[in-house]
């Protein structure tokens, strides 16, 4: 099967996905919100969680869309296979690395809870028509963007599932015997936890695991000054008042590893492609704080497709440091970037130093043709590095660290207020509500002191299309057009039953790049109903596997 | 999309007769009154949405761990 031809197809000027120095790769985010419920402070979280993913359904069956509760896949789910080669025993592992199978809250666990009867009933996942998973993960509600293939791809459908949440949460507090939630789009409770924003780009396999993990680990270190989300308090139990440029930086506590829950490592080596295992590595970044602005979202993922690229044609710069953990947070410790670290070679460097290092390898194998997305995310990063080194203020509008730090320190102006007052806490907690009217960054980005990317009416097509071309397409459109029949979905698998037929039929998306709206719009468009489409689909030239 | 470093003069009072010229250049001084009266808006906005007990509201929000 050629896939060459396939990757060409992708769009007309623009490098095929993945290969030489460019941003576009496939690649794809995930939230885990905070929540809480104020009138219910002792509500089981998990349950919360699920009454986020239960309202949005509520919502879709109210005619935004069709609704698919659909069963998750796990089949191709491998969280304790390790990409140095190994695997962890399931014996040994902690019981919330086991993500391969479905959370369990019984219907008698949330009877108790209610303190009243209830239908069996609810729903802890659902595929949604834009190719996205809602979920509940542990006990936060979790939004998986679809793939997409670029960085302003990846800012749209991560504003989709804020945008998701922000349905979920209207949507709770306007069903009477539902206490409101708050969802925050933020990284830690600044008690103890830490809940992630991951990544996921598609890297081939052929790359070894040794090189991306060496070329990233001072870029991950080194990213949160021009993506950091900023946090009021140091140390993982906010045992020191201050702030701090990263919500995840206290969190770290290792260099490589396979955990994401306890013991987190810059690099994290879970090895579950979702796609072909001997073609693919799907690289899973835990070490990225949620981000609101678009810009900081944006040159996050940007850049770091950027140095994956370096990494995969040998021309990545390597500035190992002496000690990767303790540089991650004394660089996070200084917010006017003057902080240096050791490097293995004797040197030491600023955050801002490493940025360069990295943004000057790129900007020099940058070839001459570049497109113009590639183009744009690093001038941007070269002049927002510029622009740190006058004065970090001066960046408020592209970086939420920022903002937040300036919103903090005119309170602190204003009101002689310490970092240990309780209401900087409150701004800083604040700043991720994402309820519109409640949110302090909403309330910036509507005042117009931040600098936006995508429009708020490409955000809610968002919520509800996906992509076009990359694999979601498929699955979305086939969530969309067949509810009743799918009955379940992962990213690479969807699986259909239809009346009279006693067998399930799973047809499978492998290949991230295929499925595209280029290869499947016709055969969505020409099929009358799911019978006709499966029967269509199984009589091409490749059953079962998604054109 | 590419311009980045406008000053905002006090974001989305666009109503407000006495609002400057748009893109004119403000002599220093008035410019730095300006983002001084920015800020000033601001915090009288956020101060109208903030949760009311601080202390408790942050007490309050606890949460499970997570990846």
């Amino acid at each position: 099967m050629d896939t060459g031809g396939r990757r060409e197809g992708s769009r007309a000027g623009l490098p095929p996905v993945g290969e030489g120095i460019s941003v576009h790769r496939v690649m794809g985010t995930e939230t885990e919100y905070g929540i809480i419920a104020p009138g219910a402070p002792s509500a089981n979280p998990t349950l919360l969680a699920s009454q986020v993913v239960n309202a949005y359904a509520a919502t879709l069956r109210e005619g935004l869309g069709n609704l698919a509760g659909t069963r998750w896949d796990y089949t191709d789910e491998t969280p304790l296979t390790d990409a140095r080669g190994f695997r962890m025993d399931r014996d040994r592992a902690h019981p919330s690395q086991l993500t391969d199978e479905p959370v369990e809250l019984t219907a008698e666990q949330i009877a108790l809870e209610r303190g009243e009867p209830t239908e069996a009933a609810v729903l802890m996942n659902l595929v949604l028509n834009n190719g996205a998973r809602l979920y509940v993960d542990h006990a936060h509600p979790e939004y998986s963007s679809p793939e997409v293939t670029n960085p302003l791809d990846a800012v749209l459908w991560d504003r989709a599932g804020d945008s998701v949440a922000v349905a979920a949460m209207e949507r709770i507090a306007a069903t009477p015997g539902f206490s409101p939630v708050i969802l925050y789009k933020n990284n830690t409770d600044n008690k103890s936890v830490s809940y992630g924003s991951h990544e996921n780009y598609l890297v081939p396999r052929s790359v070894p695991f040794s090189g991306l993990a060496e070329g990233l680990i001072p870029f991950f270190v080194s990213r949160q000054v021009i993506c950091g989300a900023g946090r009021v308090g140091i140390g993982p139990l906010n045992q020191e008042p201050g702030f701090q440029i990263s919500q995840r930086a206290d969190f770290f506590e290792n260099e490589i590893g396979l955990e994401t829950t306890v013991r987190r490592p810059i690099i994290n080596t879970r090895d579950e492609p979702h796609a072909v295992a001997e073609k693919y590595r799907r690289l899973h970044v835990i070490i990225g704080d949620a981000n609101l602005h678009e810009v900081s979202n944006y040159l996050k993922t940007g850049t770091t497709a950027l140095v994956l690229a370096l990494i995969e044609q040998g021309l990545a710069p390597v500035p190992a440091l002496e000690d990767p953990v303790g540089a991650l947070q004394a660089i996070s410790h200084d917010p006017s970037l003057r902080a240096t670290v050791r490097l293995m070679d004797g040197r030491s460097l600023s955050g801002l130093d490493l940025q360069e290092v990295y943004c000057e390898a790129v900007t020099a194998a940058l070839p001459p043709d570049a497109d113009e997305q590639t183009r744009d995310v690093v001038e941007r990063w070269q002049s927002l590095l510029t622009t740190l080194r006058r004065d970090p203020m001066d960046a408020a509008r592209q970086v939420d660290w920022i903002a937040k730090l300036k919103v903090l320190e005119a309170y602190r102006q204003r009101d002689g207020l310490a970092w240990t007052d309780a209401r900087l806490a409150l701004v800083d907690l604040q700043y991720a509500d994402l309820r519109p009217e409640k949110g302090i960054y909403q309330r910036l980005a509507r005042r117009g002191d931040v600098e936006l990317l995508v429009a708020a009416a490409d955000v809610a097509r968002a919520a509800v299309e996906p992509p076009r071309d990359t694999r979601a397409y498929f699955r979305g459109r086939c969530i969309a057009e067949y509810p009743a029949q799918v009955v379940g979905a992962s990213w690479d698998s969807l699986i259909f039953e239809l009346a009279g037929e006693r067998r399930l039929q799973r047809v499978q998306t492998r290949e991230p790049l295929r499925g595209t709206a280029e290869l499947t719009a016709e055969l969505f468009d020409a099929a009358a109903d799911a019978e006709d489409f499966l029967a269509r689909l199984l009589s091409g030239p490749d059953r079962r596997v998604a054109p | 999309m590419a311009s980045q470093d406008r000053i905002s003069t006090g974001g989305s009072s666009s109503e407000s007769a006495e609002e400057l010229p748009e893109p004119a250049p403000a002599a220093p001084a008035a410019q730095e009154s300006a983002q001084t009266q920015g800020v000033d808006d601001l915090l009288d906005e956020i101060d109208g949405v903030l949760e009311s007990n601080a202390e408790e509201f942050v007490r309050g929000f606890v949460q499970k761990g997570g990846q």
